[in-house]
């Protein structure tokens, strides 16, 4: 039973009412989310709270225990291309170069006669993207002899290249120094700018996501639902949703006030246990954002 | 003193020259043992079999591995010998029938290990279908049951070869089941937001990736199936180099069995380096992650 939220043409990646439950432990409560093509949504939330879980679930790797999920129109089922992935690690194959790893897409999705025939085509298709993430001099590089940077710039490479319907990226730079990490912060939003693609990025850095996203969603457990107004333990559902815009950023933007003040107001909102807000408060300032709640949830039985 | 100190020390970084002088020392140090005690036996008896002097075990080694085996007989012989009456170049025929058992075994061994390993490591069904039984075959020791492969197979060559593989296979396909377990799970759902199917990810992904490691777990596994097949050829053969000791055992020949424990140690060592060298030309990747 889904609510009319759902635009097919408008909405690339819709959830409602997922939950994911392991064994007796409640991971996903409830999950509202519509995002549309060509948005940078970033998420957070306290660590733990399920934001991997929610990832391996739009990917297919995993079942939703309950609820819809639907990918460019059709329900999820096995991961495949139409979703691409980075990891912070295992994204690139090791006993392949750089050039195999990025062309190792159009490969798998080609038959053996047209890979043979077609197989200048897809050389220069996979120059062509190790060209754009500058790493042309390293394509007969094996990934253990390139630097943390460069091994995700060939994963979103390698991801790219078969043009996804969404790009799933999983801390991506959890794992690099704060130069190499700022440095491909800037190039993945001039790749988003170019592309217009519909990124997923998960992060526990908040000035990261805030920086990055032309929407930041946060998850967590701490929310109170109908009139049960103790803190106990939840499944995390989505607590902050906001409209950051798709206007031009600068590494300037970080030092301003406002980008201050919105670091602390969702930090405030999403990673202090302490306070929590009933389900009917919390800020889902984004216009796609939406909740479905029954008369329990709310409070008003 | 204190150079003393520091060379006993955790400390101490030996120089190429010193480490080779050190690793030379047990060897240097245990021949001269065994020489000095055999020349004591030999000053007291000249005919001493069980501490052969250099001497004796290099007229062994002129006798089975330059003569042909009924040389000696037909020694003054006016006639002309045929070469079948002759025989064979025993050391020869013992080498190569001893690597040719070797040899199969573990290749048959090792590329059942990788099938096995590999369903187990892929397809959750073959996994419970499979990995218990395949675990307790493991466990059996595997030369409680020679008995039984001697009944089953005869005393051929087939026998010892399902020694080798019946020893070294189940702990292999185990081994190679947990390399392949060891891939990260990211790896296969990587590959299928590529595209790939379960044929090219066993294929592509999985096969390449554990290949270097699958040969040096052969590597590894060369040392018992080294094992098994001096045990087969011990009991039940007509040739081979384990056959070859044991008979000389009867006749108290150390001066031959010496000579042929250090041909099959220096045999394991370069099967042993071949391989390496092998896994580090055709898997620089496999170097180049530090493994
Ligand atoms: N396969 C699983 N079985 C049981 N519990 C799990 C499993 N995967 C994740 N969890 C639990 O779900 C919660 C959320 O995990 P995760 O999604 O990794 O959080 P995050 O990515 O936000 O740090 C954790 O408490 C974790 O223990």
């Amino acid at each position: 039973m889904m609510s009319d939220h759902y635009q097919q043409g408008k909405h690339v990646l819709y959830a409602e009412n997922v939950i994911k439950v392991y064994g007796a432990k409640i991971v996903l409560a409830d999950i509202d989310l519509a995002v549309s093509r060509g948005e940078f949504v970033t998420m957070v939330g306290p660590s733990g709270c399920g934001k991997s879980t929610l990832l391996r679930l739009i990917l297919g790797q995993e079942q939703q225990s309950s609820g819809t999920l639907i990918i460019d129109g059709e329900a999820i089922e096995h991961p495949d291309e139409r979703r691409g992935v980075v990891y912070q690690k295992y994204s690139l194959f090791p006993h392949l170069t750089v050039f195999d790893n990025v062309r190792l897409g159009p490969q798998f999705t080609r038959n053996p006669w047209r890979r043979f025939v077609e197989r200048k085509i897809v050389r220069d298709e996979a120059m062509k993207f190790i060209d754009k993430v500058g790493l042309t001099e390293h394509a007969s590089k094996f990934p253990a002899q390139l630097s943390g940077g460069q091994q995700q710039r060939v994963a979103i490479a390698q991801a790219l290249i078969m043009r996804p319907a969404v790009l799933l990226m999983d801390e991506p730079y959890g794992a690099l120094d704060p130069f190499t990490r700022e440095e491909l912060q800037e190039f993945l939003l001039q790749l988003w700018e170019e592309t217009k693609m519909t990124i997923f990025f998960v992060t526990h850095d908040l000035e990261e996501a805030l920086y990055l996203g032309s929407r930041l969603i946060g998850i967590s457990q701490f929310y109170f639902e109908g009139k049960d107004m103790k803190a106990r333990a939840r499944g995390a559902r989505v607590v902050v949703d906001l409209d950051l815009g798709r206007g031009r950023k600068t590494p300037a933007t970080k030092a301003t006030r406002e980008f201050g003040e919105s670091v602390r107001f969702v930090r405030h909102e999403c990673f202090t246990p302490g306070i929590s807000m009933r389900v009917i408060d919390l800020p889902l300032r984004h216009p796609d954002s939406f909740i479905t709640l029954d008369a329990e949830q709310r409070g008003e039985k | 003193m204190k150079r003393i100190r520091e060379f006993f020390s955790i400390h101490y970084s030996p120089s190429t020259a010193v480490k080779i002088v050190l690793a030379l020392l047990p060897f240097l140090i245990s021949a001269g043992v065994y020489y000095k005690f055999a020349s004591e036996r030999h000053a007291i008896n000249p005919d001493d079999k069980l501490l052969p002097l250099p001497g004796q075990m290099l007229d062994e080694i002129k006798r089975y591995a330059f003569q042909r085996e009924n040389e000696e007989l037909f020694k003054g012989s006016e006639e002309p010998v045929s070469k079948e009456d002759l025989g064979d170049i025993l050391f020869l025929k013992d080498t190569l029938a001893s690597l040719k058992r070797l040899v199969i075994g573990t290749s048959i061994s090792a590329i059942s290990a990788l099938l096995v390993g590999l369903l187990m490591g892929m397809f959750p069904w073959f996994r419970s279908f499979g990995r218990p039984f395949v675990t307790f075959l493991s466990i059996v020791p595997p030369l409680s049951i020679l008995p039984i492969i001697f009944i089953v197979f005869g005393v051929e060559e087939m026998a010892k070869i399902m020694l080798i593989i019946i020893g070294t296979s189940f702990l292999m396909s185990r081994d190679i089941n947990l390399v392949i377990e060891a891939i990260p799970r990211e790896q296969i759902v990587k590959a299928l937001t590529l595209g790939a199917n379960s044929f090219q990810i066993i294929w592509k992904i999985i096969i390449p990736q554990i290949m270097p490691r699958f040969l040096e777990m052969t590597r590894i596994y060369l040392s018992p199936a080294w094992l098994f097949l001096i045990a087969a050829e011990a009991i039940a053969s007509q040739d081979g180099l384990a056959y070859r000791i044991f008979l000389a055992r009867r006749y108290m020949n150390m001066a031959q069995i010496i000579p042929i424990v250090l041909w099959i140690t220096f045999i394991g060592f370069i099967m042993n380096y071949l391989l390496k060298v092998f896994i580090r030309w055709r898997y620089p990747w496999y170097m180049a992650e530090g493994k």
